[in-house]
């Protein structure tokens, strides 16, 4: 994932199943500024439904869910403003 | 493992467990009625007789034509044969419709016979969506039928989150578009109020081990409207629809069962209802728990909900080892790897799922029993992922 703005943060989970993936999203957000950019790598096929709502229950951005063309998806996650 | 005696068996959905009156049933019927029903002599008319007593009582039930009643080896064959044995109907006769529609939260009968009309006969399939509670809305089947749509498959219970379809509106515009209307009753027969006219269908497949007979009968009830050919061949028995020697045990048990579970669903629903209003309640005050499902428009004994975090087969284990046995073949952990359709097409949280589903004897301390070790056994799971209840820790010493 080359060619990334500075602030993004990749967490990649591939070969991990749920709810792994989610798990690593959350700690990775946890841990980082409020306005940084973490993207997820995942080919579990349920983050695909567990994602959009954990940003849903967690009140994070979801901005971007495109195909990795490695396998799986990169989730982009917009940590919460203050 | 803790002893039988001692568990809390909250899976009703998958296999309610035997009512005694049908056992009785089914061990006279091997006692007297076990000869061949369609033989003419004093044995064979026993085992007749039998059969078309239960064949009456269950026609009278589910408000089935006397002719309107094929026994099959279960829900399975049921579904197929409405699905399979309805598409083949039509072909039979020159019909050249070859659409269907179903619902996304169908069971994986329906969807993988529909799958099979696709790849092997040439049909198209519409699926129609349904909201976050799982229920679809009436509107959207009206906008999926088309000219050459042949039937409408919908269920009426939903067996992972109990969302209950409005059948019979469905029913009045596929009566309106000349298109037959399936519903899969196999999760609310015998538990709710079920009949061809009520949920205004064609035809109506059931299994009788969700509620309450033996295991591999089940039967598909045809309305005037409906019309199915026969999946399995090569004898006359059944009026031709459905070949193989009759279960005539089983189905004696089937028919008591059914008769005793309807006069006893009022009083067995409201017990259910209400003890299921007070788990939902329960379980939504845990942190991150989310409870799916309709609050009303549901089946009265099936409550699911999901644990942000937790692996649900994890989960189930546990609960398991602490005297529990509910469902969860819809988590994100089952074997094939791929999330429940049914979670998926409702779009909510697929983490550590569980279905708890309630019989007549199940007991509010019961359930305040069980939401106590599935408390406990969330917050451990969570803990060991490095998970608190209120998002991530940053170290967690045990």
């Amino acid at each position: 994932l080359s060619g990334e703005p500075d602030a993004e943060i990749v967490v990649d989970t591939r070969g991990r199943a749920c709810p792994i993936p989610v798990i690593e999203l959350a700690k990775a957000v946890a841990g980082a500024p409020a306005g940084t950019i973490v993207a997820l790598r995942s080919d579990d096929p349920t983050s695909k439904v567990d994602v959009p709502v954990w940003c849903r229950m967690r009140r994070q951005r979801l901005i971007g869910q495109t195909e990795d063309p490695e396998g799986g998806w990169v989730f982009r996650v917009e940590t919460d403003r203050p | 493992v803790s002893p039988i005696a001692s568990r809390t068996y909250l899976d009703h959905a998958s296999a309610w467990p035997v009512r005694p009156e049908a056992a009785r049933a089914h061990a006279d019927a091997l006692a007297t009625a076990w000869a061949d029903p369609g033989r003419r002599h004093a044995e064979g008319r026993e085992a007749g007789d039998l059969l078309g007593r239960a064949t009456a009582t269950v026609a009278d039930l589910v408000g089935a034509p006397e002719r309107g009643v094929v026994w099959t080896s279960g829900g399975t064959e049921s579904v197929h044969l409405a699905v399979l044995g309805s598409a083949r109907a039509a072909v039979l006769r020159g019909d050249e419709r070859r659409h269907v529609v179903v619902s996304a939260v169908e069971h994986s009968s329906v969807l993988a016979a529909v799958r099979r009309l696709v790849d092997d006969h040439g049909f198209t399939v519409t699926r129609v969506p349904v909201d976050r509670s799982g229920l679809v809305d009436p509107e959207d089947v009206a906008g999926a039928i088309s000219p050459d749509t042949l039937a409408v498959h919908l269920q009426h219970a939903n067996h992972e989150v109990g969302a209950v379809q409005p059948t019979h509106e469905v029913g009045a515009i596929c009566r309106s578009r000349d298109v037959v209307l399936h519903v899969d009753a196999c999760q609310s027969i015998g538990q709710m109020a079920v009949s061809l006219d009520q949920l205004g269908a064609d035809l109506l497949s059931a299994s009788a081990a969700k509620y309450g007979g033996t295991r591999g009968v089940g039967f598909l009830a045809i309305g005037p409207r409906g019309r199915t050919a026969p999946l399995q061949v090569g004898d006359e028995r059944q009026r031709r629809r459905r070949a193989g020697l009759e279960d005539v045990p089983g189905i004696a048990a089937a028919a008591v069962a059914l008769r005793i579970a309807a006069s006893a669903a009022g009083a067995e629903t409201r017990h259910r209802e209400r003890l299921r209003r007070h788990l939902r309640a329960a379980l939504a005050m845990l942190p991150d728990v989310e409870v799916h499902g309709p609050l009303a428009d549901a089946h009265p004994g099936i409550v699911a909900a999901s644990a942000l975090y937790v692996d649900g087969e994890a989960l189930l284990t546990e609960l398991d080892a602490n005297g529990f046995a509910v469902h969860s073949g819809s988590s994100c952990a089952t074997t094939s790897g791929e999330p429940s359709h049914v979670l998926v097409a409702m779009g909510v949280l697929t983490h550590g799922h569980v279905r708890i589903s309630i019989g007549p004897e199940t007991t509010t301390a019961q359930l305040d029993a069980f939401v106590e070790a599935y408390h406990g056994a969330v917050q451990r799971l969570r803990a060991t992922a490095g998970m608190m209840d209120h998002g991530p820790e940053v170290s967690v010493e045990r």
